[in-house]
């Protein structure tokens, strides 16, 4: 073994051009995989994180305003949940899909007024997994919290944009200030990120404050629940039909009259998320297979012409006494030792680009136009030394069996063939 | 009797059957100084190749220091090339990327002996002729007749009973032919080692106690040549 590798050792010293040639085609191989799967992990991972901050996967029922007459009635009736739909919505016969359950009231226009400064918001009652459920990030202070409703406090959660309007100079000095809102004085308990959309533009207060202020029926805006049995988007949308159905029908509206009572969901929102994360992944994998690929094909085609310019030299071994399992043994030798030397440098320089990659693209952040703050375009875009490992031992191998097959020839060529050979 | 030849007839097909050597016999004693002399086309490099194991036969027999040489499996065969049969080719066929005493060296790999073990062997074959200087030159930068010396401290240094020599001197000038001539004679003499050269060249030819003429695959006449006046001309080309 060692008269082996000093055989190899002096093949390789005396032919740098070879040497060089085949090893720059494996490091070039390992490097662009450990480059390429290090950047798409990054972008999964900024996918991932982001897409977990926007979607929930929540379950939203609201009551709408009917769009086809049913039961002896006219369309257009303005259908209203109340707290009955809530217990409904609890009970056995969900059970086997639905999580927790909250509730949402309706909401009512106020304008706040602070100092002579005004802005618009919609105020709603909630409970406190509101925040959890709407994927509601705070900029300052805090949520609302259990005593917050259990004592009907008179506290609001504003969105940094009305926060904005309200005190222009320091938005966080608003947090423990009461604001005025028509009639009455909320204490502002905290701000929280906004972005475009109308939901972001309701100004949270205890769920029980509401109902003492502004609406004393049981009626209630929305229902929000998670969902945790149906697995498959089949399943779920066999759910959503019979729950929707089951619900309409106790307000006496058509079972797939929509806008009657509007069922809003994440849950497949989310699903198609995941979809789009293993198309992403098996993009990836693909294009790493392909460059890997290309990286055995060229170590492959490295070792096929190597090989016969050496047949003349396996020639001369052979005649004096180098037996088709010498031949064999020195060719694998040298492509193994080649390919694990230079696929090992490959690794390192690309597993260092990763880190290159962390420190410049991976920091920059992309505003994406809306009061949220900014996203990462990359986050973490690296490779685990298990994956990188995996590349270049695979690579190795591959490049092993590449160069097998011309060495088998090549050891099988007849010595006077061979010596003919030049 | 170290090689015995029995009615060997080899044939080439290449499209068209090529009857090369057609019957052959032949019995060389050990320690002889033989060459084979023929036109090209004669079957003399054939004849060499199945001497030296480096090509089969079809029919016949080939019997080396006792052993029959028939149906050898690639590595026996080898093996057997490694041990009793040192070779001196015509281009001298070094390996270009190792320098002369690796080169010398590498026949002593294959029996598995031991690095260090074969330098020094090496370099004492490479001393005995006189290429001490020269052993960590590559074969580009040595002279023609410098490389043939290296070949042969190659074909030596596992201390075969045969050295085949094809066409020795066919690449050198007529003062360093007479050297290698020389040279090979001298190890004929003092180590008693049995040597076939094959040649067109005369003046090669007698330089060797026997001629054998080889003319169109079978064997003509076989001329005893202790005397050396074969041929009356000086080696020259």
């Amino acid at each position: 073994m060692r008269e082996l590798f000093h055989e190899i050792a002096s093949n390789l010293r005396n032919n740098k051009l070879r040497t060089a040639l085949t090893g720059f085609a494996v490091s070039w191989g390992i490097f662009l995989l450990i480059c390429l799967l290090g950047a798409g992990n990054g972008l999964m991972n900024s996918f991932m994180g982001n897409v977990s901050d926007f979607i929930s996967q929540n379950i939203t029922v609201e009551g709408w305003r009917t769009s086809k007459p049913y039961a002896g009635y006219q369309e257009g009736r303005v259908i209203d949940l109340d707290e009955t739909d809530v217990t409904w919505t609890e009970g056995q016969r969900w059970s086997h899909a639905v999580g927790n359950v909250a509730r949402q009231t309706g909401s009512t226009g106020v304008t706040f007024s602070l100092d002579g400064n005004t802005v618009a918001g919609q105020i709603s009652g909630v409970l406190p997994e509101y925040q959890e459920q709407n994927k509601i990030k705070m900029y300052a202070g805090r949520f609302l919290n259990p005593d917050d409703l259990k004592e009907r406090r008179k506290v609001v959660v504003l969105s940094l944009a009305q926060a904005k309007e309200l005190s222009p100079k320091d938005p966080k000095a608003l947090v423990g200030k009461w604001v005025g809102a028509g009639t009455v004085s909320f204490r502002v308990v905290g701000i929280y990120h906004t972005d475009e959309s109308d939901m972001y533009r309701t100004c949270p207060v205890p769920y029980t404050t509401y109902k003492g202020i502004y609406d004393t029926s049981n009626k209630i805006g929305s229902i929000t629940f998670t969902v945790d049995g149906p697995e498959t988007k089949e399943e779920y949308e066999a759910f959503e039909k019979e729950y929707g159905s089951a619900l309409r029908l106790r307000h006496d509206v058509a079972p797939d009259d929509r806008r009657g009572i509007w069922i809003g969901n994440g849950y497949t929102d989310n699903m198609e998320m995941n979809d789009a994360q293993r198309i992403i992944r098996t993009f990836l994998w693909i294009l790493g297979l392909l460059t890997l690929v290309s990286g055995i094909v060229g170590v492959s085609n490295i070792m096929l012409i190597a090989v016969k310019e050496r047949t003349h030299e396996f020639g001369i071994r052979k005649a004096i006494g180098a037996s088709p399992a010498e031949i064999l043994k020195l060719i694998i030798a040298e492509s193994v030792t080649i390919t694990a030397i230079f696929g090992y440098i490959g690794m390192f320089l690309g597993m260092i680009a990763c880190q290159i990659m962390d420190k410049t693209v991976g920091q920059r952040t992309v505003d994406i136009g809306m009061d949220i703050g900014n996203i990462r375009m990359l986050v973490n875009p690296t490779v685990g030394l298990d994956v990188a490992l995996e590349a270049t031992i695979l690579l190795i191998v591959a490049g092993t069996i590449a160069g097998a097959v011309p060495a088998w020839k090549a050891a099988r060529v007849k010595p006077i063939e061979a010596l003919r050979a030049e | 009797m170290l090689i015995e030849l029995k009615d060997i007839n080899k044939t080439y097909d290449n499209g068209q059957p090529l009857h090369v050597l057609k019957g052959i016999d032949l019995s060389i004693e050990r320690g002889e100084f033989v060459s084979i002399m023929g036109a090209s086309g004669s079957g003399k490099s054939t004849l060499l190749n199945i001497l030296g194991i480096l090509d089969n036969y079809d029919t016949g027999e080939y019997w080396l220091d006792g052993k029959l040489i028939k149906d050898l499996s690639e590595k026996q065969a080898a093996d057997y090339r490694n041990r009793m049969i040192g070779f001196v080719f015509q281009s001298f066929n070094l390996i270009s990327f190792k320098t002369a005493v690796e080169n010398v060296e590498l026949p002593l790999y294959y029996q598995g002996i031991p690095r260090k073990k074969r330098h020094e062997m090496a370099m004492e074959y490479l001393e005995k002729l006189g290429l001490t200087d020269w052993a960590s030159h590559f074969p580009n930068e040595m002279s023609g007749g410098q490389m043939q010396r290296v070949a042969i401290a190659r074909a030596l240094i596992t201390r075969p009973q045969l050295i085949l020599a094809d066409e020795p001197t066919g690449a050198l000038d007529s003062k360093t032919s007479v050297e290698v001539m020389q040279l090979l004679k001298r190890l004929n003499q003092e180590e008693n080692i049995t040597i076939i050269v094959v040649t067109h060249e005369s003046g090669v030819a007698n330089e060797t106690d026997k001629i054998i003429h080889i003319k169109d695959g079978i064997i003509g006449e076989i001329e005893e040549n202790k005397a050396h006046t074969a041929w009356d001309g000086t080696m020259m080309k």
